[in-house]
């Protein structure tokens, strides 16, 4: 069954060897150009597990794989029992939303911390469990660095989702962003990021503060 | 003397933000009288903002002559002026707010400062009949992705560093090209383009719903450089991976925002190449797709009369005072209460 239908991949819900799993399937994008399709596909898929693996490692919930199939950009994974965290957030009260977002902050600040850009940060790809769990999905944009430029950019794009899909909130919630980051990476790294956050909105167009 | 019907009502808009000077004359129902373009475009180089502005200082008078000429309507019959108040280059947004204030208070008629994205994707809705669209914009100054929710046109992506259509023009300039009026750096780009099915692997960044083209720009400049491949196989596969990008980052966007439409607008939007990509993207998300015919999304002075249209029957206008200039007035700052939704 078709859950949803993305920009890079396709993801079905299936039975597969009495589990209820997640199929990400990479379909060939009939707009773009043969081999650029390919060499996307095929790279995003290949990397997708490693740093999903490394995510792990960090302490950073995500799902578990089954199988990856990288001839046929295809994985199999764990349904994630939950809600996007997308869709809950405007509805929670101001101090769930709070937490929840420290919560998130610090997860951010787990994987930079490993070395890892997440590369599409945004509250579609983070699932609250029943439990209270967030977990992070999708990393077909990720990439292992642990330059600031990258951080920056990471956190930048956090950022701006808040302000586009929750624009009541926003500001609130990437404080509290912040503030969990912090937490997890220290004050003086927190504060370089924020610092570099800042230049990269301001290398953007039209930032009236340049 | 007969009394006037509420549909006589006119507006003239003034558009001048980079290097176009632009009248457009719209009546309150929406009916198109004129729409009056003179392009400036230097013998070398990009946009001097001083010379585009001396050229507009120059025109002003003409065009406005033949947009009222072409409306057929007396200027006692014009009920406001609008002028795009940004963003844009600071000489040419000056000059064409001094025409504006000028025309406003000879004719004693209220002034309408309208943000230039905005006034791009309204006449895209107007033209085409999108009432909802996400709208991709493409030019030689933006490169965004929008849609409204709750008062506002918010930007889910955007270009981290320079647009896509400035990305098209330095290279075709590097390249040594050379634009004619009617044959932009981007159509010289895409009819190369077109010559090849030769692609060359280019950098490919996007980074969630953003993007940035300034690494893909360095990097065809420096194949070009070195000699070993056509000119048109440059073009191809700058075109191929340029506009990847952007589909990959409207489709992200579209399934995001689960919009019924998606509207492509700007001077990019002229590009078959690109538009058939993102037909391809509109079908597979099931929402329709609309382009804005060139006339109405390159840079015009109707898209400003009309957004100055719907502003004013919402009670908005702009006092002299207020009507400075605005060079980094962004999309999401603009409070838009004549979208319904």
């Amino acid at each position: 069954m078709l859950l949803k239908k993305g920009a890079e991949a396709s993801l079905f819900l299936e039975e597969w060897q009495g589990r209820k799993v997640i199929m990400k399937r990479r379909l060939p994008k009939a707009y773009r150009l043969a081999a650029l399709d390919e060499t996307i596909r095929v790279q995003r898929t290949a990397h997708e597990p490693q740093i999903i693996h490394r995510a792990k490692e960090a302490g950073v919930p995500t799902p578990t794989l089954y199988l990856v199939d990288v001839a046929n950009a295809n994985i199999i994974m764990e349904f994630i029992e939950g809600k996007q965290v997308k869709q809950i957030l405007n509805d929670l009260s101001q101090v769930e939303r709070a937490s929840l977002c420290r919560h998130i902050g610090s997860l951010i600040g787990r994987l930079h911390s490993h070395s890892i850009v997440h590369g599409d940060l945004t509250t579609s790809n983070m699932i609250l469990t029943p439990q209270g769990k967030v977990f992070f999905v999708d990393f077909g944009l990720s990439e292992r660095s642990s330059e600031l430029e990258a951080k920056g950019v990471d956190l930048h794009l956090m950022k701006r989702a808040l302000q586009s899909t929750h624009f009541r909130s926003a500001k609130e919630c990437f404080e509290a962003v912040i503030a969990g980051y912090s937490k997890v990476v220290g004050k003086d790294a927190a504060e370089d990021v924020l610092n570099k956050i800042r230049e990269i909105g301001r290398r953007g167009r039209y930032v009236s503060e340049r | 003397m007969a009394t006037r019907r509420k549909a006589d009502y006119y507006c003239i808009g003034l558009e001048s933000t980079a290097d176009d000077f632009s009248v457009g004359i719209l009546s309150f129902k929406g009916k198109i009288l004129a729409n009056e373009i003179s392009v400036f475009m230097p013998e070398t180089g990009g946009i001097h903002p001083r010379e585009a502005a001396r050229h507009h200082a120059e025109v002003a008078g003409k065009v406005l002559a033949e947009a009222l000429h072409k409306a057929g309507i007396r200027p006692r019959e014009i009920k406001i002026i609008a002028f795009s108040q940004g963003p844009g280059l600071g000489p040419c947004l000056r000059t064409g707010a001094t025409a504006a204030r000028a025309l406003a208070s000879y004719l004693q008629v209220p002034l309408v400062g309208v943000n230039h994205c905005v006034a791009h994707i309204e006449i895209g809705k107007h033209i085409t009949g999108a009432k909802n669209p996400l709208t991709l914009y493409v030019s030689g100054g933006n490169t965004l992705v929008a849609a409204f929710e709750a008062g506002r046109y918010r930007v889910f992506g955007e270009t981290l560093d320079i647009a896509v259509g400035n990305c098209l023009d330095v290279f075709a300039r590097e390249a040594g090209l050379r634009q004619k009026l009617g044959a932009p750096f981007g159509a010289l780009v895409e009819q190369l383009a077109a010559r090849s099915q030769n692609f060359i692997s280019l950098p490919y960044t996007v980074k969630g719903m953003d993007l940035s083209f300034s690494g893909l720009l360095t990097a065809a400049i420096e194949l070009l450089h070195r000699g070993q491949h056509r000119l048109e196989d440059v073009c191809y596969s700058l075109q191929e991976v340029a506009f990847s990008m952007l589909s990959e980052v409207t489709e992200r966007a579209l399934a995001h925002t689960e919009k019924p439409e998606l509207l492509l607008t700007g001077g990019v939007a002229a590009n078959k190449r690109l538009k058939s990509m993102l037909e391809t993207i509109a079908k597979e998300h099931n929402a329709k797709f609309c382009v804005v015919p060139k006339q109405y999304a390159l840079d015009n002075g109707a898209m400003i009369a009309w957004t100055g249209i719907l502003a004013y029957q919402h009670g908005l206008s702009t006092p002299i005072e207020k009507s400075f200039v605005r060079l980094k007035w962004r999309l999401d700052e603009v409070y838009a209460p004549w979208v319904g939704g």
